[in-house]
C-alpha cells in the first residue's frame, strides 16, 4: 500500500518534469488542424514534419533561415568553449598544482566572482563593447561569454587537475621530462575528460544565454537562436507548429549536452558540501 | 648503453631541484594571469563601472563612446528611484516573489529528494530522468512551452478549464467560458504562472542536490529511529535535517540569489519589457536602462541597488563554502 502511494507520488513528479518537454516534442509533430482543434490531442495522430520543413526550408527574414542562426549560435558557443577551456585549464593547473601566496585569495575571489549578478552587467559592458567597436558582432558575445563561464570552469577543472596524481608528474620530471612536456604529454591527457565536462558547461552558459544577445546584436541576420526565437516566435503566439518545432530544435542540444554532465553540475555548485 | 643515458639524466636531476623552485615562483602566476585579466577586465571592472555610471546621467550611446560629456549627478537617480513609489511596486515584487519561489522551490525539491531515496530502483532512475529533463531544457524554450500551455485559445489550461462542468466553474469562478482568458493580464496570476516555471526549472537542482546528501547519510540511524517509533516527520527533523544543514544552507543562498535576478523567463512570458506592474529589479533595470528613451545612468543605479542585496546573500554563501573547505 504504502509503496504504490510512493509510486504513485512518484509518477506524479515525472509527468509535472517531463510533460512541458513531451507537450513540445507532441506539438511540433503535429499537424495545425490538429494544434488548434478544440479538444487537444495527447498523442500526435496524424505525425507530420511539416512545421519542421518550413522553419528548415523557408527564410525567417529575406535571406535569413534558422539554419543562419543556429550556425551563428554555434559559432558563439564554440569559440567560448576553446578560450574558456584553454583559459581555465591553465589557471586550474596554478590552483590545483602550485601553493602560492595569492592562491586562497584567487579561489575565494572566483566563488565571489560567480555570485555577480550578471544582469546587473548588461550596462557597463554594453559601454565596453560599444567603446571597443564590437557592437553588433558576435565577437562582443564570445567575450562576454568567456568572462561569464570561466570562474565556474576552472573551479570546476581544479578538482580534476588536483585528481591526477603528483607522482606521474613528478616520475617524468625525473626523466628529465621539462614542464611544458610534462604538461602536454601527462596532465593534458588525463585531464581531457575533465575538460570535455567543463567544456559542454560553457557551451550550455553560451547556447541559452538572452540577454546580452539580444542587447549587443542589431542586425537580424547576426541574432543568436535565442534572440530570433523570442524576436519571430515570442511575440507572435499564433503559429505554435513552428515555434514549438524551432524550439524542440534548440532545447535538444542543451538537453543532450546537459545529460552527460549533470553529475558535475551539482558537486561543482555545492562545492564540497555533498560527498556522494 | 646504460651509461650514456644514464649520465644526463642524472646530472638533469640534480639540476632539476633548484631550476625549478626558481620557476615555481613565476609560473603559477604566469598561468594565472589570462583568467586573471579576462576575470578583471569582464566582470570586476563592468562592476565597478556600473556603479560609476550609477553617478552619472547618461542619456545617450554617444555618451557611453565617450563622444559626449558625463553631468555628473551625484546621489540624483539614487532619489530619483527610491523617492518614485513605483520602486517599491517594484521592490516587492522582487522580494515577494523571491521569498515564494525559494520556498516552494525548497520544499518541492526536498520532498522529491526524499522521494527518490525511498522509490525502488527501476523507479528512481525513471523519475529521475524525467526531474532531469524540466533541469536541463533552456530557460528560453522552457517559458515557451509553459506561455503555449496557457495560450488563451488551444492552450491546454484553457481546454482544462472549459471542461469543467459549466455550474462548478460559474460557482466558483463567476463564468464557464475560458476562451480568450488572459491568463497574463492580472499581475498576481502572471507571477502565479512565473513562479510555476522557475519552480518547474529550478526544483530538480535541489531535488538532485538533497539526494546526494541523503545518500552519504548512513542508514543505521535511520532504521534506529525507525526501531525507536519515529515517524518520518520527526526523523527528517530529528535526523537528517541537522546533518544536512550545510547542504540547505547553501541550497537556500543560491536558490535566493537565482530567484532574485529571474530574467528570461519574465522577458519571455510577458514578452518583452512592456508589462510595468509585473517589474522585479532585475528588468527594471533593463528596460529604464536600454528601452527607449535609454537612461543608462538610472538602470545602473538600480542595478547597483539589486548587486548590494545579493552582496549580503553573497557573503553567507562565501563563508559558508569555506567552511565546508575547511572541514573535508
Amino acid at each position: 500500500m504504502k509503496k504504490i502511494a510512493l509510486n504513485g507520488a512518484g509518477l506524479l513528479v515525472a509527468l509535472f518534469a517531463a510533460f512541458p518537454v513531451y507537450w513540445m516534442i507532441s506539438t511540433s509533430l503535429k499537424p495545425s488542424k490538429e494544434i488548434f482543434s478544440s479538444t487537444p490531442q495527447p498523442v500526435p495522430t496524424h505525425p507530420t514534419l511539416a512545421h519542421y520543413r518550413e522553419i528548415l526550408t523557408g527564410n525567417l527574414i529575406p535571406g535569413v533561415s534558422f539554419a543562419d542562426f543556429f550556425l551563428n549560435s554555434a559559432l558563439v558557443a564554440v569559440a567560448t568553449v576553446v578560450l574558456s577551456g584553454l583559459v581555465a585549464l591553465l589557471a586550474a593547473t596554478a590552483v590545483a598544482r602550485f601553493r602560492f601566496r595569492l592562491r586562497t585569495s584567487f579561489l575565494i575571489m572566483l566563488l565571489i566572482v560567480q555570485m555577480i549578478p550578471l544582469e546587473a552587467l548588461v550596462i557597463p559592458l554594453f559601454l565596453m563593447i560599444q567603446r571597443l567597436g564590437l557592437y553588433n558582432t558576435l565577437p562582443s558575445l564570445i567575450l562576454t561569454y568567456l568572462g561569464f563561464s570561466l570562474p565556474f570552469a576552472v573551479w570546476m577543472l581544479r578538482g580534476f587537475v588536483a585528481a591526477v596524481p603528483k607522482e606521474l608528474e613528478e616520475a617524468a620530471a625525473i626523466d628529465g621530462a621539462s614542464r611544458a612536456q610534462i604538461f602536454r604529454r601527462i596532465l593534458f591527457p588525463l585531464v581531457a575528460p575533465g575538460l570535455v565536462a567543463t567544456s559542454i558547461f560553457s557551451f550550455i552558459t553560451a547556447w541559452n544565454e538572452l540577454i546580452f544577445a539580444l542587447t549587443f546584436i542589431n542586425d537580424q541576420n547576426r541574432y543568436t537562436l535565442p534572440v530570433a526565437m523570442t524576436f519571430f516566435f515570442g511575440r507572435d503566439d499564433t503559429n505554435w507548429g513552428p515555434v514549438m518545432a524551432a524550439s524542440t530544435l534548440f532545447t535538444l542540444p542543451a538537453i543532450i549536452f546537459f545529460l552527460l554532465v549533470q553529475r558535475r553540475m551539482v558537486s561543482g555548485l555545492v562545492a564540497g558540501a555533498v560527498k556522494g | 648503453m646504460s651509461l650514456l643515458t644514464e649520465a644526463p639524466e642524472a646530472s638533469a636531476a640534480r639540476e632539476n631541484p633548484a631550476r625549478r623552485r626558481r620557476r615555481v615562483d613565476r609560473l603559477p602566476y604566469l598561468l594565472l594571469l589570462p583568467a586573471l585579466v579576462i576575470i578583471g577586465v569582464l566582470l570586476l571592472w563592468p562592476l565597478g563601472q556600473v556603479v560609476t555610471m550609477s553617478f552619472y546621467r547618461l542619456n545617450s550611446v554617444r555618451q557611453l563612446r565617450g563622444d559626449r560629456e558625463w553631468p555628473w549627478v551625484g546621489l540624483g537617480n539614487y532619489t530619483q528611484i527610491l523617492s518614485d513609489p513605483f520602486f517599491l511596486t517594484v521592490l516587492r515584487n522582487t522580494v515577494l516573489f523571491a521569498v515564494a519561489n525559494v520556498l516552494l522551490t525548497m520544499i518541492l525539491g526536498t520532498l522529491v529528494g526524499l522521494l527518490l531515496n525511498r522509490l525502488g530502483r527501476k523507479m528512481a532512475t525513471f523519475v529521475a530522468s524525467c526531474v532531469m529533463l524540466a533541469w536541463a531544457t533552456p530557460a528560453l524554450t522552457g517559458t515557451i512551452v509553459w506561455k503555449w500551455i496557457f495560450d488563451d485559445t488551444s492552450g491546454l489550461v484553457t481546454w482544462l478549464f472549459n471542461a469543467l462542468p459549466d455550474r462548478l466553474s460559474t460557482s466558483l469562478f463567476g463564468h464557464s467560458d475560458w476562451t480568450g482568458y488572459g491568463w497574463f493580464n492580472s499581475p498576481l496570476l502572471f507571477f502565479s504562472i512565473l513562479t510555476l516555471v522557475v519552480v518547474w526549472h529550478s526544483f530538480p537542482f535541489i531535488a538532485v542536490s538533497v539526494l546526494a546528501g541523503l545518500k552519504s547519510v548512513p542508514s543505521e540511524l535511520h532504521e534506529a529511529a525507525r526501531v525507536d517509533g519515529a515517524g518520518p516527520w520527526r526523523a527528517f527533523w530529528k535526523i537528517t535535517f541537522p546533518l544536512l544543514r550545510p547542504v540547505f544552507g547553501i541550497l537556500i543562498v543560491l536558490s535566493t540569489i537565482w530567484d532574485f535576478k529571474v530574467f528570461t523567463q519574465q522577458f519571455v512570458l510577458a514578452g518583452g519589457t512592456q508589462d510595468r506592474p509585473t517589474f522585479m529589479l532585475s528588468i527594471y533595470s533593463y528596460a529604464e536602462a536600454f528601452s527607449p528613451p535609454p537612461k543608462y545612468g538610472l538602470g545602473a543605479a538600480i542595478a547597483v541597488i539589486l548587486t548590494l542585496i545579493l552582496l549580503v546573500v553573497t557573503g553567507f554563501y562565501v563563508r559558508m563554502v569555506l567552511r565546508q573547505e575547511d572541514e573535508s
